[in-house]
């Protein structure tokens, strides 16, 4: 189950629609082991497409360095899918390498309605799971 | 000295869960090599036929090594090797 606060759910939906028809991605970061999404980190599209994202390389090493220092992983990966659901895509499943992190996809594909929904992949197998959204 | 070389989590599997291992060599593609001869298994998950895998990222110190030659970069003792798998997917 993914526990996350209603503010950094709001802020994943603000940078989708932000980005929208571009796919929007990033991360929360969260204390190693307490599995607990707490500092909320937009990242750059390096890819800039309605259909596929990539973490920006250099960006990308200095997030995970600044995580270190602080004894932080990537709790939460989000991205966005902007004309289809909120699911993982085979592309998705095939390039997931954080067997720890929760994998939330959100979908922009309905301007009036948000879909949010998370889930474990390992080994390209696909688990959704429960979203508790709690307040600050 | 040696150069360092900073593995993510997901093939620290290769490494008995060091998070950092050491190895030697004068380019990147030498000190794949001579992990390989330790940690077996590791450099397949880094390079392919066609060099790096395409969502591996590795950076030589500061840098993301496909601007410095890829696996012909020169290394040097003192250097940070990090690797890190690439966060990419997509609706595609």
């Amino acid at each position: 189950m993914l526990t996350i606060s209603a503010g950094l759910q709001a802020k994943i939906f603000a940078h989708a629609r932000a980005d929208h028809p571009d796919e929007a991605c990033g991360i929360i970061a969260g204390r190693v082991g307490s599995d607990r999404p707490e500092r909320f980190i937009s990242m750059l599209n390096a890819e800039r497409s309605p259909t596929f994202y990539r973490f920006d390389s250099l960006e990308q090493l200095k997030v995970w360095r600044e995580m270190d220092e602080r004894n932080e992983e990537p709790v939460v990966i989000y991205h966005s899918h902007t004309a289809t659901e909120a699911f993982p895509s085979r592309t998705d499943i095939s390039y997931a390498m954080e067997p720890d992190a929760h994998y939330v996809l959100v979908s922009t594909r309905d301007p009036g309605h948000d879909e949010f929904r998370s889930f474990r992949i390992v080994d390209g197998q696909v688990t959704e799971e429960e979203v508790a959204v709690v307040p600050e | 000295m040696a150069i360092e070389v900073r593995i993510p989590t997901i093939l620290r599997t290769y490494t008995d869960g060091e998070k950092s291992v050491e190895g030697s060599g004068s380019t990147l593609g030498e000190l794949f090599a001579d992990l390989d001869g330790r940690y077996d298994g590791l450099r397949e998950r880094l390079i392919d036929d066609d060099g790096l895998r395409r969502f591996i990222n590795v950076y030589l110190n500061d840098e993301d090594v496909r601007f410095l030659g890829g696996l012909a970069a020169p290394v040097s003792d003192g250097d940070t090797v990090t690797v890190l798998p690439a966060v990419a997917g997509g609706a595609a």
